[in-house]
């Protein structure tokens, strides 16, 4: 058989099992004893029309929460991973308190820093303290996912093979000179796949602030079914989360393809 | 003659293994040295501690008059007056070939970006690569790699020139056009110390040829006698197995 036939009857099995294998599963839920109340209170079309202005403009709160936490987060995750990653016995301090800092953060829930610090901070009853929730939400997020985010720039930094920083160190290149032109702009490269990763889960935490009284999707969603009884709602917060997790992933799959494009290229 | 690079009673050790155990070595301006021996014998060691990317534990090392081993030497510009080329290349993939080559003058030597590029066209023009300036190392054969690292070495307009095993890791038939641009080099005069496995080369181009072995420098002298008459029962094996291997 030819390799074009076999590529023929390989789409044909894939279709076909994929079919069935729906089939079955949507038949094994809608015949389930529950599936009319089910359907009822989670996937009712004129709840979800109904809700879905309100939803719609709550997330915005959430795009908004991801894009400031994300542009701090980008920028103070590097320089922890810079600070893990400096030489020499004199850094010792500076080191012993990144990983101090990346261990506490990654082991604390995320909801505890954020009630802590949203309920706390405003509570001291200072002045110059911000009583706005959804400020303390943000920093909590940027707080937790720094420590996340350091890490993946930490693994791209050490996955740049030594001999690049000795080339550039021949050259007469300071530490600094090269570790900005030659060590990290390779090292973040390599990261933006698992980056992008932990992008996802700072899109979908932004649900958490909520939990401090913010009115963002899943708040306004929690509002929305209160009020009905039914969790329709909920269900529309999921589609509008998912729509945006989707345009992300693909924008970074397109990202490590031009990369990997250009540097194939050649220039004449 | 004036000496460009003096070592003097240099020991390293990297953990337990002593690697250079008391290297003494001279190098004229516009002299070319090789240094032969096994694999193992401290050839690349030596080069990385001239090019201060190892310190060493004991001994000095002058470059045009100036001990560059001693306390409070700025490394930085020591590195500036002194080209490597690595076994491997280390070609910065990230970049075209004209940035891989202007890098270091613009940074290091804060030169105007016109002028780097101006340089740095002109010296890729003369070793043949003036085509690939756009390119990025990834599409450029071996060869055309290891020209390209000579070429950004030479950007800084080094006193002196370390090559390390340059030609080791290229398929045998791009070997030729690597050793073209050394003898270049040589003819204009660069003074170089060049770590090579290339024994018919070295003859060609060496002024004096040193044999390496287990940390010291067992043999030196013009290249015909130390590659046909030597000295040294361990010189003698050396060539012989080289011999064997087919590779003189």
């Amino acid at each position: 058989m030819t390799s074009a036939g076999e590529g023929r009857r390989g789409v044909t099995v894939a279709v076909l099992s994929t079919v069935v294998f729906f089939t079955l599963l949507a038949v094994a839920i809608t015949h389930a004893p529950g599936w009319p109340e089910v359907r009822r209170t989670f996937f009712n079309w004129d709840e979800f029309k109904a809700s879905m202005p309100e939803i719609s403009r709550a997330f915005l709160l959430n795009v908004k929460i991801f894009m400031i936490a994300e542009a701090f987060i980008l920028v103070l995750a590097l320089v922890l991973a810079v600070v893990r990653s400096l030489p020499g016995p004199v850094f010792f301090p500076m080191r012993a308190l990144g990983i101090a800092y990346a261990d506490f953060f990654r082991g604390v829930p995320t909801i505890l820093v954020i009630a802590l610090l949203g309920f706390g901070a405003p509570a001291l009853q200072l002045s110059w303290v911000p009583l706005s929730t959804t400020f303390w939400g943000i920093v909590a997020l940027v707080l937790v996912y720094t420590a996340y985010v350091s890490e993946v720039y930490r693994a791209g930094i050490e996955s740049v093979h030594p001999s690049q920083d000795a080339a550039a160190r021949s050259l007469g290149l300071t530490h600094w000179q090269s570790l900005r032109k030659v060590v990290l702009p390779q090292a973040v490269r390599r990261v933006i796949p698992p980056l992008l990763n932990d992008f996802i889960g700072l899109q979908k935490d932004t649900a958490l602030v909520g939990f401090l009284g913010s009115v963002e999707a899943f708040k306004q969603s929690q509002i929305d079914a209160a009020a009905t009884f039914n969790y329709t709602p909920f269900v529309a917060a999921a589609v509008l989360f998912v729509a945006l997790t989707i345009p992300l992933a693909r924008f970074t799959d397109w990202l490590v393809l031009r990369d990997r494009r250009r540097r194939q290229a050649t220039g004449t | 003659m004036s000496e460009a690079l003096v070592v003097d009673g240099v020991h390293k050790s990297f953990g337990q293994l002593e690697v250079l155990r008391g290297v003494d070595l001279a190098v004229a301006e516009h002299e070319v040295v090789c240094l032969i021996g096994a694999s193992g014998s401290g050839k690349s060691t030596l080069l990385r501690c001239v090019n201060l990317l190892e310190p060493i534990d004991e001994g000095r090392i002058v470059v045009e008059g100036e001990e560059i081993t001693g306390r409070g030497v700025n490394v930085n510009r020591v590195r500036r007056r002194i080209g490597i080329v690595f076994q491997a290349y280390n070609l910065f993939p990230h970049m075209s070939v004209l940035s891989n080559v202007t890098l270091a003058p613009t940074l290091a030597l804060g030169m105007p970006r016109a002028r780097a590029e101006a340089e740095a066209t002109a010296l890729l023009d003369r070793f043949g690569l003036a085509d690939k300036r756009k390119d990025y190392p990834d599409r450029l054969s071996g060869g055309q790699q290891q020209r390209v690292a000579i070429v950004r070495a030479l950007a800084m307009k080094p006193d002196l020139m370390l090559l390390d095993e340059v030609t080791s890791a290229l398929d045998p038939e791009l070997v030729a056009e690597v050793l073209e641009v050394i003898r270049e080099l040589a003819a204009a005069g660069m003074t170089m110390l060049i770590a090579t496995h290339e024994m018919s080369f070295a003859r060609d181009i060496a002024d004096r040829v040193c044999f390496l072995d287990e940390g010291v420098i067992l043999e030196q002298g013009p290249p015909t006698q130390i590659l046909s008459e030597p000295r040294e029962p361990r010189t003698q094996q050396f060539l012989q197995r080289i011999i064997e291997a087919g590779r003189l």
